[in-house]
């Protein structure tokens, strides 16, 4: 069924196909009742928006800087970490650059190499680790901290849903239960001053949603990928729900809005998680040295044997 | 005409290849034959976006952009 006389450009599970302006009509309006349904955004925030320069990123932050100028309540910053992966973030930073430049958005940039002393793809040669595993515990630490130091209010990040369905099924795999009670379009189990709070206002959008409105309003850049990626877990499950999203339409959809009736029960029996202070960085952490911390103390000491 | 010949660049490949198609091809039959799932793309052509069941021309060029994250 299409929308109206223009050509359409997507067609939606559902069977309705839209046209651009349709579409864009629909995809905003998805992502602004998701904001309001979960409570993403209050009326006054200092905000930030985690950014890679992928198409995600740039499309929660094009929406978002859109919202503010209809409400200059809410201030935009961007945050962007340079991991030191030759190829691959250097070209992504510089289309964040671009972007922030051409819409006078602050971007403020910090890397692993001035933060921990090397680049990501220096660690891995002296890590035997995934490089998933090790790049996201450092990532999440800095996005954290430096948030804190900006004193933003919530970091907003691209987060899909197609990116919440391959945790969920990643979490229910590894019988990891806790870990998807921090899932949700508002992160974490608890608030606490030690965490700024990340929010996903993407959250009920598909990637070739997100995709095609980063391309109706040229957010697409070439195609670039981590060279790191097609060795995770989450790139195999990711292709499993492509595939049965193709034969059966609707799956993604299917397992996030039955996650989110569940989501309440596990929030409420985890409720009483703990978010200790690491005893080194004084960063949040499960335990009473974050993961941070212990990967740092690892590379100082194979960096002293070396 | 029995036959059509369409250009097509795979973004995620960063490959052009040319495929000999069967006249009233639709864009399906080219994600078919090239074992791409239809979930995981977008398709232009003369960069206005198309749709799995758009007829196919002869010497169409056709960009195949991946929908997946890159990282």
């Amino acid at each position: 069924m299409n929308c109206c006389n223009e050509k359409p450009i997507i067609e939606l599970y559902s069977g309705e196909k839209l046209c651009k302006s349709h579409f864009i009509e629909y995809f905003e309006n998805k992502v602004l009742k998701t904001i309001r349904q979960f409570d993403l955004i209050d009326k006054k925030e200092n905000l930030g928006v985690a950014l890679s320069g992928g198409k995600d990123s740039l499309t929660v932050l094009y929406i978002l800087n859109k919202l503010s100028k209809q409400n200059p309540k809410i201030k935009i910053n961007a945050i962007a970490i340079d991991e030191g992966i030759q190829n691959y973030r250097d070209k992504t930073l510089e289309k964040a650059k671009d972007f922030c430049h051409k819409n006078n958005l602050e971007l403020h940039i910090f890397s692993y190499k001035e933060e921990f002393g090397l680049k990501l793809d220096g660690m891995l040669k002296i890590l035997n680790v995934k490089p998933c595993t090790i790049c996201g515990i450092f990532r999440r630490y800095l996005l954290n901290k430096k948030s804190k130091d900006l004193k933003l209010t919530k970091l907003a990040t691209g987060h899909n849903l197609d990116d919440e369905c391959q945790s969920i099924l990643m979490n229910q795999l590894k019988n990891n239960i806790q870990a998807s009670a921090r899932l949700g379009p508002k992160v974490g189990l608890v608030h606490d001053e030690k965490f700024v709070q990340r929010i996903k206002p993407l959250y009920l959008c598909t990637e070739k949603e997100v995709t095609t409105y980063a391309f109706v309003n040229g957010l697409l850049d070439e195609f670039n990928e981590c060279p790191n990626v097609p060795q995770s877990f989450r790139a195999q499950v990711r292709d499993v729900l492509n595939d049965l999203e193709n034969k059966f339409p609707g799956t993604k959809y299917s397992i996030v809005n039955s996650f989110l009736q569940t989501l309440p029960l596990l929030k409420q029996q985890f409720k009483d998680e703990v978010i200790k202070v690491c005893i080194k960085c004084s960063e949040s952490s499960a335990n009473d040295v974050c993961n941070a911390c212990i990967y740092l103390e690892k590379l100082r000491k194979s960096i002293e044997v070396i | 005409m029995d036959k059509i010949n369409v250009n097509v660049f795979i973004d995620r490949e960063n490959k052009n290849t040319t495929l000999n198609l069967d006249n009233n091809s639709i864009v399906s039959d080219l994600l078919k034959k090239l074992s791409i799932n239809p979930v995981t793309v977008i398709v232009a052509r003369n960069n206005e976006l198309i749709l799995e069941d758009d007829k196919l021309k002869d010497n169409d060029k056709i960009k195949i952009l991946s929908v997946i994250s890159g990282g």
